[in-house]
């Protein structure tokens, strides 16, 4: 007791250089300060030196005119438009194709991870394979063989396949009819958002009473009568006001109609496929790492296999799934930088590469890319792990 | 790690960033290192490409070497880095590479606001097309329509949007970052056209399947002066760069080759004395030696021998001299005088 005192006395009469509490702030400001000289004098340096060798700086060429053009964009662009008009087209094609890539590794990713656990021993070798050879090949390759691959099998524009005479496939890409909204085609728009809220409330009201009395309602197939339906109502009521543009061989391509290039669906592909293989294994781990008796409890109930996966079996395993798979959604939306190789229009390309070599404002035009891919990813971080806290097990 | 260790790294690091920054005596760091870092083409046949032993051939190398040899009287001084059309000017301002020579077109905004030096014109190029000869086409005004294959980051990606405007025809461009993808796209049929600098279209043609069944259109459209580069801000360097191009083609007008130009020193012309430096002490104006033209010319030939050597008629591109003829044989190939 009496060592115990002594030592619990503070040792106010040492000097406040001593105490390891102030020695540590200081040491901390200290370190912040030397950080932001760094941060100070890198950035005055790269003036000073861009100044001296006569390079132009600033972000006044934004509003210059490009003069190129560029074969997929999502918005109005000419080559009369500027150079930051570039860069949303550059954007938006970037975000493309890392929403639609997520979207289908996903997909393709669960199947692929759920097949390498079936009891189907074909299945489960052929998934085993898949995983195997996609994971372990370079992206880039994979990227050069889907797009050579489907080039070389593709015909070209005057030979085209076609369904129906509508739609055409060929090296040049697939070409569709597009669909033109004319006056009162609002209606529809309307009458698809009506559908939607519609349904979403119906699977809220067929929860609360499937919780209240047991009985099932089915949802999917009212939601989708739904969805397909009231907008077909509308489209017939306000008097057909969408019609198609056709596509038409003139020259060297089809001409109207809206198209799909090959560089889009080789990149695609190889995106997501490659992604997918990543994801088969975080859900395989995912379910794994959900104790065997949850789904011999769950047969026990007299649930069936489907079911046990679906409802006791996969929202567990989305605890262990969800942040990894975060990490490969990331990784899916900066792999997309690779497009440059087979001139599919991403951000890198035609931003970080024409415009650049336009002006040859490197500073600021890898800074603004660089900015991007940080955003991009950070939203998408932040998404999954709001959607992770929302899956997360809830104590009680 | 203490405070105090930490604070020293950073501080050292600090100020290794602040003193590194690109010199401004190229040629003295040049001569420091022992030789120059020259970038070229990723591999463009006549102009620079790398044989199977890693040596370099080329109209654009067989400059870096002259440059060489006027400097270090050796034409193996030089290392060489590829770099693609995008890097290219990043490479040369942040000091990577001392000089560019890689099929590099003269424009204005790369003059002034790129922060570089052209230092003349080693080929003038112009701006062609090339289809399959099955497509029918015979003149460039027919490509309406047409999906054409590209460079992403060269000058060609602005003449075709040009070209098509003027013309009021819709296209559709296709561009890669490497030659090699635009050649391979191209021959696997994803465009009707491929585009580059007529030098190039015809270098290419050699990459693909069936050379035979592809042609070049007759249209040039564009005017590509393809020079060496260096960085603005020395002048010293700027000047060299250009009087060895110069007294290169001054050679071939004066008749010195490879072969006679040491003896072309007892020349009684006094202009070949001039440029060979056994008049005058023009080399030592540049910060050379006065022979540094003998020791170029001696290296690579003058500028008939190295076109003819890389891409003349006698070489697989097969190019006739053309507008890159000496002024005096009716083409445009005109270099000062050395007074």
């Amino acid at each position: 007791m009496a060592v115990q005192d002594t030592a619990g006395e503070a040792p106010g009469k040492a000097s406040f250089i001593y105490d390891p509490k102030v020695r540590s702030i200081a040491a901390q400001i200290a370190l912040a300060a030397l950080l932001v000289y760094v941060g100070y004098s890198i950035v005055q340096n790269t003036a000073a030196n861009l100044e001296r060798q006569n390079i132009a700086s600033g972000f006044g060429f934004l509003s210059t005119t490009a003069g190129f053009g560029i074969n997929q964009s999502l918005i109005e662009y000419t080559e009369e438009s500027n150079y930051g008009v570039t860069f949303i087209v550059g954007l938006l094609n970037t975000v493309l194709i890392a929403i639609v890539g997520i979207f289908l590794a996903t997909i393709v990713g669960f199947i692929v991870g759920i097949a390498r656990l079936s009891h189907n021993w074909v299945i489960a070798k052929l998934a085993t394979v898949y995983v195997e050879v996609l994971r372990n090949i370079p992206l880039l390759l994979q990227i050069f063989f889907w797009y050579f691959a489907v080039l070389r099998a593709l015909p070209n524009p005057r030979n085209s396949a076609s369904i129906f005479d509508l739609v055409f496939l060929n090296n040049r890409g697939l070409i569709m009819p597009r669909p033109v909204f004319e006056e009162g085609s609002s209606l529809i728009f309307w009458a698809f958002l009506a559908a939607l809220v519609v349904s979403f409330g119906i699977a809220r009201w067929a929860k609360q009473r499937q919780a209240a009395t047991g009985q099932q309602f089915p949802v999917f197939l009212w939601s989708l009568g739904l969805i397909v339906g009231l907008p077909l109502i509308a489209y017939f009521v306000s008097g057909l006001p969408v019609s198609f543009d056709n596509p038409e061989l003139k020259g060297f391509n089809y001409q109207g109609g809206m198209s799909v290039i090959p560089e889009f669906v080789a990149l695609l592909l190889a995106l997501s496929l490659y992604t997918a293989a990543f994801i088969a294994e975080i859900v395989r781990a995912g379910i794994l790492a959900v104790s065997h008796g949850q789904s011999e409890a769950a047969h026990a109930l007299g649930l069936r296999h489907g079911p046990t996966l679906r409802l006791v079996i996969i929202p567990q395993a989305m605890r262990v799934i969800i942040p990894p798979l975060t990490s490969q959604y990331l990784n899916l939306t900066k792999n997309s930088s690779l497009a440059v190789a087979i001139a599919y229009p991403d951000l890198v390309s035609v931003f970080a590469g024409t415009t650049l070599n336009q002006t040859g404002q490197a500073v600021e035009i890898l800074a603004m890319t660089m900015a991007v891919y940080l955003t991009i990813s950070l939203l998408t971080s932040f998404f999954m792990n709001w959607f992770n806290a929302k899956m997360a097990l809830v104590e009680r | 790690m203490n405070v105090r260790t930490i604070g020293a790294v950073l501080a050292g690091a600090t100020l290794g960033l602040v003193a590194t920054g690109v010199s401004a005596a190229t040629l003295d760091d040049i001569k420091a290192k022992g030789f120059i870092q020259c970038g070229v083409s990723q591999g463009l046949p006549g102009f620079s490409t790398a044989d199977d032993a890693g040596e370099w051939t080329g109209l654009d190398v067989d400059y870096c070497r002259a440059v060489a040899a006027a400097v270090f009287n050796d034409p193996k001084a030089v290392k060489f880095t590829p770099l693609s059309a995008k890097e290219r000017f990043t490479a040369l301002q942040s000091g990577e590479i001392d000089l560019l020579s890689r099929n590099t077109t003269w424009t204005m905004t790369r003059d002034t606001s790129l922060g570089l030096n052209f230092t003349g014109v080693t080929y003038y190029d112009g701006q062609g097309f090339m289809v399959r000869k099955d497509l029918g086409v015979a003149s460039a005004l027919e490509l309406s329509g047409a999906s054409v294959c590209t460079n992403t980051g060269t000058t060609t990606e602005l003449n075709v949007a040009d070209y098509f405007r003027a013309n009021n025809m819709d296209y559709e461009i296709v561009a890669f970052e490497k030659a090699d993808e635009v050649v391979q796209a191209y021959d696997a049929g994803r465009c009707d056209v491929y585009t580059t600098d007529a030098s190039g279209l015809y270098a290419q043609r050699l990459k693909l399947t069936n050379p035979d069944d592809h042609m070049v259109l007759p249209e040039i459209i564009s005017k590509e002066p393809l020079g060496p580069v260096v960085r603005q801000g020395d002048d010293q360097w700027f000047n060299i760069n250009k009087w060895v191009l110069n007294a290169l083609i001054n050679a071939e007008e004066l008749g010195v080759t490879s072969a006679n130009a040491e003896e072309m020193k007892g020349s009684d012309n006094p202009a070949i004395k001039r440029l060979l430096g056994t008049e005058g002490a023009y080399g030592e104006a540049i910060g050379l030696g006065n022979d540094f033209a003998v020791q170029a010319i001696a290296a690579t030939g003058n500028y008939g021998e190295i076109f003819d050597r890389n891409v003349g008629p006698d070489t697989p591109l097969g190019i006739s001299r053309g507008l890159n003829a000496l002024w005096s044989n009716g083409g445009i190939m005109y270099a000062p005088p050395v007074r």
